[in-house]
Order: structure tokens, then sequence, then C-alpha cells
């Protein structure tokens, strides 16, 4: 694994690994849109970015992530992935994605599943041990190599799928709120987990989150959005110092990049909660949280 | 979402450790069944059966118990004694035999178990190739899957005659009945079992660019496992109907089917001989049923929750 050069800056001058130009997204049935999902969306993400895309649920984050990763295709407008397309670069592999859920495979044990993506790219048996071993001593889960997914705590289970996606070495890490079913002290030694991996491999990174915290803790920008039509309404730069530790969560520069945060969100009419999450799922939790925060 | 993780936790922790008794709660519960068939067969003997005598005795000999009523299909044609039925094994299995009735049938019931394994692994093979090509083509899946069905709507005893007429009176046909008869689950099953991955690790093998071939062999077909074991459980057992109805138009005199045969037309002289046969015969299917249990215990181990009986 390349070290990485310590946290880079955001410096718009290099070329970015990803290009995200006037992107549209309407979903159809037949002849009719039921749902723009996103609307003319650019976004430049250069090597090295943690880059959050925060939004109330329907936004269209998670289908910008999955336009970013060719796993759905934009309706018009370009992604461009290290100079190629977004399909090249997905045959290429420059993409490692991680899930809300960790998506393991449960007949294959932990180290199985770490090797799966070595497996497809045809690497040799001794190469695909050694890599997954190493990778599952990122994640600090060597011991667990002979487990099974289920013996394992959901936050396990999403390390087993961060190393996993980070084995072939993706220029790009696509997290689609992968700490999203995780409870609130898991999230947070996740959050540090992932800080520390990102540092350490130098890997860009798109996030898709609900938490500002979150968003505002781990990224070098907070891309925020607003829903029907999904936009992108303000990119906030975090400029905390790195690196970033609990002690981080306590800064006032922190609370102050969380209000800029929830207050982007409440412009572009996202809903608030009091934990600092976007979006409730249940409407009546969003009444609450409409009250508290006003 | 949490939830649905506490509980493959939870699963975790149940997992190991719970096998030793409850096989012997099942051990009991089987053993438990066979004693109540049986004292439900000799109560019904009990109480409107003929007279009983000693075991395997002549006409003459003195009457143990005299039922007090008298019904036609508890008479010792219809319904013989347990006890004769267990000791016509040790008989041999016709006048002057060497052979007696349970190594007789032992023989044949591994003759027609070699004709439905043979069956039983071509209908298998035929079954995960139809389905296969059935879920990558909706166009071949909505015109061929009718046709499939309709197979096995035909009562293969009307079939099997065809078959052998085809074939020649020979193995072949044997094979290609129990054949016949074991495609059908593994067909339908696996048109279920390979579509029934995650459909989010299906993105995540797209994510690495893997070939469709990749794509089938390390997620459509070990997520189809449970699936393929279900089918092969009924098509074991399948199988062996198949093979042992195919013998009789098939002309094979080795096997199980020429056995029952050959007893239902001497039934009047041993009731019990019938009996016997038709007991291997379901023996003959439990043990090719625990046969593909093993196997597939051996497949999944480690895999929670597959393990379906």
């Amino acid at each position: 694994m390349t070290a990485g050069s310590g946290p880079p800056s955001p410096t718009p001058a290099a070329a970015p690994v990803v290009r995200v130009a006037g992107v549209d997204k309407t979903f159809r049935r037949g002849d009719r849109v039921v749902t723009k999902a996103l609307e003319a969306i650019d976004l430049d993400i250069a090597r090295g970015e943690f880059v959050s895309l925060i939004g109330p649920s329907g936004c269209g984050k998670s289908t910008l992530l999955r336009i970013v990763g060719d796993l759905t295709a934009p309706t018009s407008g370009e992604v461009t992935v290290n100079g190629k397309t977004a399909e090249k670069a997905r045959r290429d592999r420059d993409y490692g994605m991680v899930f809300q859920a960790p998506v393991l495979f449960d007949w294959r044990t932990v180290e199985d599943n770490v090797k799966l993506p070595l497996e497809v790219l045809g690497w040799d048996g001794a190469r695909r041990t050694a890599r997954a071993r190493e990778m599952l001593e990122l994640v600090e889960l060597g011991e667990f190599l002979r487990h099974h997914p289920y013996q394992l705590s959901g936050g396990m289970q999403q390390r087993v799928a961060i190393a996993r996606a980070l084995t072939f070495e993706p220029s790009i890490l696509l997290m689609d709120e992968p700490f999203g079913a995780l409870d609130e002290m898991t999230r947070e030694r996740m959050n540090g987990e992932v800080l520390r991996i990102w540092e350490q491999t130098g890997t860009t990174i798109l996030f898709v989150t609900h938490s500002i915290p979150e968003a505002v803790f781990l990224s070098t920008r907070v891309a925020v959005m607003s829903a029907r039509p999904g936009r992108i309404t303000k990119i906030i730069d975090v400029d905390l110092p790195r690196p970033r530790t609990e002690q981080t969560r306590e800064l006032r520069r922190y609370f102050e990049l969380v209000t800029a945060v929830r207050e982007a969100l409440r412009a572009g009419g996202g809903d608030l909660d009091d934990s600092g999450t976007v979006g409730g799922a249940a409407s009546a939790q969003r009444t609450i949280a409409e009250g508290g925060v006003g | 979402m949490a939830t649905a993780t506490a509980a493959r936790g939870g699963l975790a922790a149940t997992g190991p450790g719970r096998p030793a008794a409850g096989r012997r709660r099942r051990i009991l519960v089987a053993v438990a069944l066979v004693a109540g068939i049986l004292v439900v067969w000799e109560g019904v003997k009990l109480l409107g059966g003929v007279p009983w005598r000693t075991p395997l005795a002549q006409p003459g000999a003195p009457v143990l118990w005299n039922p007090p009523f008298r019904w036609e299909f508890a008479n010792d044609l219809n319904l013989p004694h347990i006890w004769n039925i267990i000791l016509t094994f040790g008989e041999p299995w016709q006048r002057g035999a060497d052979r007696n009735v349970a190594r007789f049938l032992f023989d044949a019931a591994l003759y027609t178990w070699r004709e439905a394994a043979i069956g039983f692994g071509l209908g298998a093979l035929i079954g995960l190739i139809l389905a296969t090509i059935f879920v990558h083509s909706r166009l071949l899946e909505r015109a061929l899957v009718p046709y499939v069905v309709a197979s096995q709507t035909v009562p293969i005893i009307a079939l099997a005659p065809l078959i052998v007429f085809a074939l020649g009176a020979n193995v072949q046909s044997v094979v290609v009945i129990a054949t016949y008869l074991t495609f059908f689950p593994v067909t339908i099953a696996m048109i279920r079992g390979l579509r029934s991955f995650d459909p989010r690790a299906l993105e995540l093998m797209r994510s690495y660019a893997a070939s469709r071939w990749q794509i089938y062999r390390k997620l459509r077909l070990p997520a189809s496992v449970p699936y393929l074991f279900t089918a092969l459980k009924i098509a074991a057992t399948a199988s062996i109907v198949g093979a042992i109805i195919g013998e009789g138009p098939g002309g094979i005199s080795d096997g199980l089917g020429r056995v029952i045969i050959t007893y239902n037309q001497y039934y009047i002289t041993g009731p019990e001989k019938l009996w016997a046969s038709i007991i291997a015969a379901g023996l003959l299917g439990v043990a090719f049923y625990l046969i593909v249990l093993a196997a597939e215990g051996a497949v999944v181990r480690g895999r929670p929750g597959t393990a379906e009986g």
C-alpha cells in the first residue's frame, strides 16, 4: 500500500480525479417523467480529497454517487474519472464501492470476502492471500480471517467491506452511507477508522451521508444538496486541522462548520432533527425536528 | 437495519453447540413415530383382524388371540402382522432360492439406486443448465418454461412405455425416465435460486467489472446453493420413483420395480413379501435423501440458517 503523503489540501489546480459536468438524471416510467432526481450537477474532486455529499432523503445524493461509479447512467451531462468515461473507469477497476449494508457473501469467510475482487481481477493465490491479510490488518480484523460474516458485529462487517474495497487499490472509494446502519458510538469509531485509512492510503473518497457531524468531521469539502430536483446548493471547505481526533469534535471551528452546513441545508429546504441528521424517515420525527431547530 | 444486524449476531451466538441435544430429540421423535405406527397397525389387527397365531405358523396352529371384530381390511392378506413382514426378510426370496428376501431386496435396491443415481445426476445437470439459460434470457424463459411445466403433467406411467418404445427395453430407458422426473424440480428451484442473490452484490461485482461467468460462478451459483439442495432432495426421491416405474416397461429384471411387480402377482401366497419390498423402496428413498443431506451439510458448512432438513 502506498502511504499517503500527508493530508492533501484541496488544490483545484491539479487535474481532478472526478469531474462531474452538467449532470441531470430523470427517472421515467414509460414516457412519463416520474422524478427529476438530479439537475445541473457540477462537481470536481481532486486527488486525495475526501468529499461528502449531504442532503435530505431523496435529494439524489446516492444517485449521484452511483452515476460517478457507473452503476446508473446520467440522463445528460458528463462524468470523467481519471480522464476517462465512468464506464471505462469502472472497467479499469478505478472504483472501490462501500454500501450502507456490508454486502458480504455469507458463504465466504472474512478472508475470502476480502479476496473476492482480487479473484475477479485474476490475481494468483499467494498474492491474494498476502494482500487480503494486509488489508484485514489495516482495518484491525487480522484475527477474524476465518470467521464468517454473520459471526461479526455490524461495525466489524462494515470494516471487512472497507478492506474488500481497498484491496485492489482503487483510485476512488465510493461510500454510500456506509455507517448509516450503525449506532452512534460505533459510527464515531468508524469515522476515526476511515480517516486513518484515508490518511494511510491517500485514496480519494466520495462519501454520501445524512449526518452533518460525520460530514464535517471527515471531509475536506462538504457538498450540500437540496431535493426535488436534486442540486448542489453549496460547497463548504472544511478547514479543520489534521490529524482529526476526538478533540476535533470539541473545537469551536467544528461547531461553526456544523452550523454552516446546517444553515446551507435549511436554505436548500432540507429538514433537520436534533441529532444533526437530515431528512428523518418518519414525518412525525420531521415535525419535531423542525420545531426543535427553529 | 440495526435490528437485522443484531439478529444476525444473535444467530452467531446460538449457532454452534446446539446439534447434540437437537439430534437426540430428533431421533427420539423418529423412533416414537415408528412405534406409534406399529401400535396403530397391530392395534387394528388386535380389534378386527383374524385370530392371532404364532408367527409363520401353519393354518392349524393354536390361536393366541381372537379379535372381537372381523374387518376385511385388517385380515392377514390385506394387513399382515408386522412380525411376519420382519420374519419374511429371512426367508428365501422364492421357493428354493439361496438368497433370502433381505439380500435379494438389497441387491435389487442397489441396482435400482444405480439407475436412479445416474438419472438424478443427468437430471440435476439438465435442470441446472436449463435454469442457467432461463435466468440469462427472459425471452427463452417465457417461451420454454410452460413446456417444462407441461412435461410434468403427463403421467410418467403413460410416458414410460413410449420412452421404452423409442429407446428399447434396456437400462438407458430407465435412466431417461429417472432423469425426466429429476430435472424438473431442479430447473424450477434453480430459476429462483440463481436469482436469489442480493442485488447490491451484483452492483458490487459490476464495480469490479466482473464478467458474466464470474458473476455466475462467484455470486449466482453460491447464492443458489440452498435452493439447489432443496431441489436435489426432491429429485433424489423422484429419481427412485422414476427408476422403479421405468423398470416395468423397461423389462429390467434386477431392480426393485420388477420385484414389486413379481411380489404383487404372488400377493395371495405371500403378502409379507410385497410389504417387505415396499419397505425396501422406502428405505432406498430415505437413504438417497440422506446422502443428499450429508452432501448439503458438507457444502454449506459455516453458512448461517441454511440447514432446513
